[in-house]
């Protein structure tokens, strides 16, 4: 398909080209993947029409994985290989780990995340994802008989930097070029909004397999502006299963079960849960390894009162949520109930009561965030809609820096609206000192330990001065996708030093590619030629949009000298686009994109200028 | 690449310099900016084009934040007339107004030991009324320029009611943990 863009030399491509692109939910317990066709979002079917690929990995002593459901019946025979609900290791360390109880899998302490040992050899939390994800798009692509131009990820509202730099490397390995990171409640509030034109201020409670968020949203013309978010990104349907399979295992002995049964017995479990939501009592039948036989059994009331206390957890951050966008249970409008496991009457039953009134449910809680997905990626991917849509979301957690005795200091308090930059200044504490140590963290407590340390660095090169003389400005700057990056300067002397960094666990644009390379068993000349292809999709996209602006504003917002050196850029790079030479495609490109710096700055100033002056003049006449 | 930062975010608005604020026209106004600048308009387009519409729309969401709330805003205004509100070096404080925060703040932390939400809704409720008669006369004093200079004290005593605020809220999360 991206290949197939490419015509003639010399003949642009079709202007109004559909350009594929899906929304991805790459859940705890099940993955979808959905797009816009004709005007409607919906969800891609797998070759045994099947809309849900359950996130299990199941790896094999020749290296290979396999995914979905084949690998989700074989969880119990070879519970080490196979890895279920790898979301919650996302960006985890082993302290955080340990906290999910008895895990079958052998974990290794690495730097920032886990990683797994398995037959196929190690594999972290991002290889294990991108290997849903990589399942996902060859679906897609299969379902759609074309190439994707991009995806838009979700990731809960409430995952850290770490989490969702995590999630964006692991869809690079997979090789999808990531359109947004997406917050889950927000992509749910778009199916919602869109599809019942809904205005007003509306709360999204998001209980996954693993996570639980909370969004509240004010919906405008389209426009949807997150007010604040809260969640836990350890809360999910899984706790659900483990009550019960703690439960039975109380009642039956079987304290010393192997990691096969535990599995069996946590499937029996969520079965049994499963049922629960339509019926007063459910039984099953385990069956363990050796041969021995249980009758379970439970009860409603029984199910309820064992998970009360993890239904009461997920109203502490709603709370939290209202309180930080200083609004009351009585000023929402409406509760858009998203995730699987919202699908427990007791859980209903506790918002219902919490709110004091009836919760939205007439999308389907476990398609409606990859349907919202799909929609922002239509849009991101520059197919026009009709619709105006606008998101305005928010970071979750506060991210700051440490200061002297461990205390953390706030730079971008949580609910900031993104994109944000916030600089702080800092000075050093000793005559001559050279560098100063800085260690970014993300969290609400007041004790750096107390919070997620995200990166640490330093700034050398800092010319001796008096102590307190140097002035270092350290900026934060966190993009549309919520992800954050450091930059430190000192301001005094007019040195500038500067650092870019990401976070702990952040690979580095070299380690994703051989990653990516190794992960399709690419020869080296394959993975070339996709480098190659992407260049040329680039490059012919960027012409358009450059001759697009032209003939639009270029009489009026450029003065011949200006003009000529763009048509001069351009023409240099069109030829180049039939050559093999993908780097010297890439240099003519960027050298392209430079020359359009000043007219892309005075077009976007006017377009500002128009919106605001359009603006006024409808106040006038509605005075 | 040539944002005009010296254009305050009043004019960013296309607003009337004033703390008087019509939120309904800001808000208006911020999402008819962030409508045409905001990075997800930018995803196809050139490198230089993307960098700019995350600037745009980060200073779109600073000077929208700024102007949202009154106190920023309070602050903001004082600071493009050349008043610096010295927040955090000008600790001369009538004796009256601290002692009164100091009793505030340890009804709140008994509030808090004893987990009596009660209480924190009380003092919650007291603190907004004292935060609204400091806002009121912050609104009187920013409306003439001679009494800006005023002005500063009352920013620097809402400092301290946000503060309290926040300890509040802070009580009510350890509350209800």
């Amino acid at each position: 398909m991206a290949l197939m863009q490419i015509a003639e030399p010399g003949e642009s491509t079709a202007p109004h080209q559909h350009r594929l692109a899906v929304g991805i939910d790459l859940g705890t317990t099940n993955s979808l993947v959905a797009t816009v066709k004709s005007g409607a979002a919906e969800v891609l079917l797998d070759h045994d029409s099947q809309p849900l690929l359950p996130s299990v990995v199941r790896y094999l002593a020749d290296g290979s994985a396999v995914v979905g459901y084949e690998a989700k019946a074989q969880q119990a025979l070879d519970p080490q290989n196979t890895i279920v609900s790898v979301k919650r290791f996302m960006g985890r360390g082993i302290a955080d780990v340990a906290k999910y109880g008895a895990l079958p899998y052998k974990f290794i302490d690495a730097p920032g995340m886990v990683k797994i040992e398995t037959i196929a050899g190690v594999k972290s939390p991002v290889d294990v994802s991108a290997d849903i994800l990589r399942a996902l798009r060859i679906q897609a692509e299969a379902a759609l008989a074309g190439e994707l131009v991009g995806a838009v990820i979700t990731v809960p509202a409430y995952f850290d930097d770490a989490q969702r730099q995590a999630t964006k490397d692991a869809a690079n390995i997979a090789g999808i070029n990531v359109l947004r990171l997406l917050n889950e409640p927000t992509a749910a509030a778009i199916a919602y909004g869109l599809d019942n034109e809904s205005k007003g201020t509306f709360a999204v409670f998001d209980l996954g397999g693993g996570t639980f968020d909370i969004s509240i949203l004010k919906l405008t013309k389209g426009v949807f502006e997150v007010l604040s978010t809260n969640g836990d990104s350890s809360l999910g349907g899984d706790d659900f299963d483990q009550a019960i399979g703690a439960h039975w295992r109380k009642l039956l002995g079987l304290a010393s079960a192997d990691h096969g049964d535990t599995r069996r017995l946590l499937m029996k479990a969520r079965e049994v849960k499963e049922m629960l939501t339509a019926q007063a009592s459910a039984e099953s039948t385990l069956k363990l390894s050796y041969g021995q036989e249980f009758k379970l059994r439970l009860s409603q009331d029984e199910f309820w009162a064992m998970t009360a206390a993890l239904v009461q957890r997920s109203l502490q951050p709603v709370k939290k949520a209202l309180r930080d966008a200083k609004l009351s249970v009585a000023d929402i409008d409406g509760i858009v109930m998203v995730g699987g496991a919202t699908r427990m009457p007791h859980v209903q039953r506790a918002v219902i009561d919490f709110f004091g009134k009836s919760t939205l449910n007439n999308l389907d809680p476990d398609k409606v965030v990859a349907l919202g997905a799909a929609i922002q990626a239509n849009a991101l991917a520059g197919n026009r809609t009709g619709e105006d849509l606008l998101l305005l979301d928010v970071i979750p957690l506060s991210l700051g820096l440490e200061t002297m005795g461990g205390l953390a200091e706030k730079v971008i308090p949580r609910n900031s609206t993104i994109p944000i930059a916030r600089a702080q200044e800092f000075t050093t504490y000793k005559d001559g000192q050279t560098a100063m140590a800085i260690h970014v963290v993300q969290g609400e407590r007041e004790l750096v330990k107390d919070c997620r340390s995200l990166a640490r660095f330093e700034l050398r090169g800092i010319p001796p001065m008096v102590a307190g003389a140097a002035r270092i400005q350290v900026t934060f700057q966190v993009d549309a996708d919520g992800l954050l990056s450091v930059a430190a300067r000192e301001t005094v002397s007019g040195v500038s030093t500067q650092i870019e960094v990401k976070p702990s666990y952040g690979l580095s644009d070299n380690e994703i590619a051989d990653m990516l390379k190794a992960s399709f068993n690419y020869a080296k000349d394959d993975a070339d030629a996709r480098v190659l292809s992407e260049e040329r999709v680039d490059a012919v996209r960027l012409i358009d949009a450059v001759e697009a602006a032209l003939k639009k504003d270029g009489d009026a917002l450029l003065d011949p000298a200006e003009r000529d050196e763009i048509f001069a850029a351009i023409a240099t790079l069109r030829p180049m686009i039939e050559s093999a030479d993908a780097r010297a495609i890439k240099a003519q490109a960027a050298e392209l994109s430079r020359t359009t710096e000043n007219f892309a700055a005075r077009r976007m100033d006017r377009s500002v200028a128009d919106a605001l002056k359009g603006r006024k003049l409808e106040d006038m006449k509605a005075l | 690449m040539t944002i005009d930062f010296t254009k305050n975010h009043f004019d960013l608005f296309h607003l009337p310099i004033s703390f008087q604020m019509d939120l309904a026209a800001l808000d208006a106004a911020y999402r008819d900016v962030q409508r045409e600048v905001h990075p997800d308009k930018f995803t196809t387009a050139s490198d230089a084009e993307k960098r700019l519409a995350a600037q745009w729309a980060t200073r779109a969401n600073e000077a929208y934040q700024t102007l949202k709330t009154p106190l920023n805003r309070g602050r903001y205004f004082l600071k493009i007339h050349g008043i610096e509100t010295e927040e955090e070096s000008n600790t001369a404080m009538p004796l009256e107004f601290l002692m009164q925060q100091m009793e505030w703040r340890e009804a709140v932390v008994d509030a808090r030991s004893n987990k009596d939400e009660a209480k924190l809704d009380a003092l919650a409720t007291q603190k907004n009324a004292d935060e609204k008669l400091l806002f009121g006369q912050l609104s009187a004093e920013l409306n003439q320029p001679s009494t800006f200079a005023e002005a500063r004290l009352t920013v620097r005593k809402l400092r301290f009611t946000e503060k309290l605020g926040e300890e509040i809220d802070d009580a009510f999360e350890a509350v209800e943990r």
